[in-house]
């Protein structure tokens, strides 16, 4: 019979579940977990420098992988520290358990030292949260919470453990099973067939795909619903790579930053067949005047999405791929002529780009080169803001769960720990991480972390001294009263990258930045390249806050 | 004691509000994931009671919501919180949620 503390049986079942890796951060209350993390032969430790960068790291494994990662942080100010990356794998869908030390149980709730009340101001920014009472009961709690994180509509699990928890003995007759990922029951034929006919019906379907087709795995069966039906489709800002970038059906990125002729033709269409979504204002704008022709079809795993928002005319609770499978063999083969004929005369109406984006220097020219020089089987993390848009908005995305980037919450400081992580999963492929100067600034002190564990990535700082996003919106919507929207320093990222000991190059300045640049993706290991960027350069066209999507401001065809 | 002067609870109408009996797993955080949850989602919630049975392995809240345009969404985010097993709409009890309503307000 097993007979463990706390802190073992879960660095046991971490091993058990197929953890390889956890990234954390050490502190007074999380100590004999990591005592027991040390005497595992299986599991690699990266540490983090901050609890944040650390959830992070998780967040880039999870969503370049698929799988539940694993991060830890000790109480108090590391639980508070890891909070905003589980709020951001909440909103984002991302498979994580967090396992957070807390203070023993007799000093519960006296305001010890490093003592918050994790489990509360966890509840609502996890999918379920746990404080363990005691040793024995670690037993059920941990495979259910990779159950729960995996399974279903994915997210974050938290597990608070008090120290003494941690060091408590027991002993127990057998190790759990490892829970599988539970399937979800699919809804009855005759709404799939209703749903058929909806589709073969409509002159004008469209096809609106999110993150959670790629959760499901149903970036092929999307595929072919598009080619077999000849829909148009659009992708949210987390369904990126459903289609690939150059696909004739795909439109790209729907809303705020879309192409114009993209929101243009929603504004026509007839049938929204939606998937994975869940109507997001910067997806949606105004969400009254959204498609404001077109019937509704939502096929989501979490029925709390299917009419939160938009009130639909068919509602399918399942999972995207075997939706999808069902729907294929009663959706007929159409080829829509006259509805991909008007899509292709909004295309060239209304271009998608103009020969001066790409003049040397410029962020589009800048974001197809590294991808040139890079190659389609590269991960590309981003932070939050401009770059991240001219990323959504240009880059080659050939692949489901090749983009990584915080979509729900849009935390900046989210792209080089997720890089990290993604390098950690996937050693073996490239890893670009564009970032902004303002986003990496808030979570620099994991460049670290990225030489420490010897990672791959490559980190593409597009550099305008400035709150770039929060300017823009200063120029538009405040009267062009910029305040604390852009920095007074200039900071030298190049410089600051090797003090921590990587290598940097920086094209400002350069005789010839083409060549540096291709020298920098060229070497082996980690990189910072800092690039520098017009503070005008602005993400255009853009649909103002609140406003309808056709409302779209900025570019050359805007009557404003 | 004296006793309060607050009005008597309105008998509201039966169209505005919805009574729901949750059953729910028994441990501390419960109650907080329900109210965090009507809370935080702009639920209005106006009364609920909650007791322990099954010898205390689970508990049983009645709700009383008022919102019966966002109610079934509010049942589906209750449906959706690990800790709750069951959700019932229960306006059938309505009269005698009101009776238990009005013997609370005469307790001071």
């Amino acid at each position: 019979m097993p007979r463990l503390n706390g802190a073992q049986i879960i660095i046991h079942h971490l091993e058990r579940q197929g953890i390889r890796i956890v990234a954390g951060i050490p502190g007074g209350a999380n100590l004999p977990l990591y005592d027991a993390l040390a005497a595992s032969t299986t599991i690699r430790h990266v540490l983090a420098r901050h609890e944040q960068g650390a959830g992070f790291i998780a967040q880039g494994m999870a969503r370049s992988s698929g799988t539940t990662a694993v991060c830890f942080a000790t109480s108090g100010p590391g639980a508070t520290n890891i909070l905003t990356a589980l709020a951001d794998a909440y909103l984002d869908s991302v498979p994580l358990v967090c396992i957070t030390g807390q203070v023993p149980s007799s000093l519960l709730g006296t305001d010890a030292f490093q003592e918050v009340d994790t489990y509360g101001m966890s509840m609502s920014i996890t999918k379920h949260n746990y404080l363990v009472r005691c040793a024995a009961d670690l037993l059920t709690i941990l495979p259910k919470a990779f159950q729960l994180a995996g399974s279903g509509r994915p997210g974050p699990v938290l597990l608070d453990v008090p120290k003494d928890v941690q060091t408590e003995v027991v002993e127990f007759e057998s190790w759990p099973e490892p829970c599988p990922v539970q399937a979800h029951q699919t809804d009855p034929p005759e709404a799939i067939e209703t749903v058929a006919a909806m589709i073969n019906e409509a002159a004008r379907p469209i096809l609106y795909l999110g993150g959670g087709v790629i959760h499901a795995g149903a970036a092929a069966e999307a595929r072919q619903l598009a080619e077999q039906g000849s829909i148009p489709t659009v992708m949210t800002l987390m369904g990126l790579g459903i289609l690939p970038s150059d696909h004739p059906l795909s439109l790209g990125m729907l809303g705020m930053h879309a192409r114009r002729a993209t929101n243009l033709a929603m504004e026509e269409c007839d049938l929204l067949i939606a998937a994975g979504v869940r109507f997001d204002d910067r997806a949606t704008g105004r969400i009254n005047t959204f498609c404001p022709r077109a019937k509704v079809i939502h096929v989501d795993i979490d029925a709390s999405e299917i009419g939160k928002l938009r009130s639909v005319d068919a509602g399918i609770i399942g999972d995207a791929r075997q939706a999808f499978g069902d729907l294929l063999p009663h959706v007929r083969q159409r080829s829509r002529h006259q509805w991909n004929g008007r899509i292709q005369q909004l295309q060239q109406d209304y271009p998608r780009f103009q020969d001066q984006d790409f003049a040397p220097g410029r962020p589009f020219a800048l974001i197809r080169r590294v991808a040139e020089l890079v190659g389609p089987g590269a991960l590309i993390s981003t932070d939050v803001g401009k770059h991240q848009m001219w990323v959504a908005q240009t880059y080659p995305f050939t692949d489901p769960r090749q983009l990584l980037t915080s979509g729900g919450l849009g935390t900046m400081g989210f792209g080089l720990p997720a890089a990290i992580g993604a390098a950690l999963a996937f050693p073996e492929r490239p890893v670009v991480c564009f970032s902004g100067d303002g986003s990496l600034q808030m979570n620099i002190q994991e460049l670290a972390t990225a030489v420490e564990q010897q990672v791959n990535i490559k980190i593409v700082v597009f550099n305008n001294q400035s709150l770039g996003l929060v300017r823009q919106q200063q120029r538009l919507f405040y009267e062009q009263h910029y305040f604390a929207s852009s920095y007074r320093i200039a900071v030298n990222f190049a410089a600051i990258a090797r003090g921590f000991g990587m290598q940097a190059y920086d094209l400002a300045g350069a005789p010839d930045p083409d060549a540096l640049l291709q020298q920098a993706l060229r070497e082996p290991g980690s990189c910072l390249i800092n690039v520098p960027i017009d503070i005008e350069e602005e993400v255009y066209p853009m649909v103002p806050p609140g406003a309808a999507n056709t409302t779209m401001i900025g570019d050359e065809y805007a009557q404003n | 004691m004296h006793r309060t002067d607050l009005p008597k609870p309105q008998e509201t109408t039966t169209v505005n509000t919805a009574i729901l009996r949750l059953t729910v797993n028994n441990h501390p955080g419960v109650m907080l994931q329900i109210c965090g949850l009507f809370a935080r989602r702009m639920f209005n919630l106006e009364g609920i009671f909650c007791t322990a049975i099954d010898q205390g392995e689970t508990s049983c809240i009645w709700l009383k919501v008022d919102e019966t345009d966002k109610l079934e969404q509010v049942i589906k985010q209750l449906v959706k919180l690990e800790d709750v097993l069951a959700v019932e709409l229960r306006n059938d009890v309505r009269e005698r949620i009101s009776e238990m309503e009005a013997m609370m307000a005469r307790i001071d």
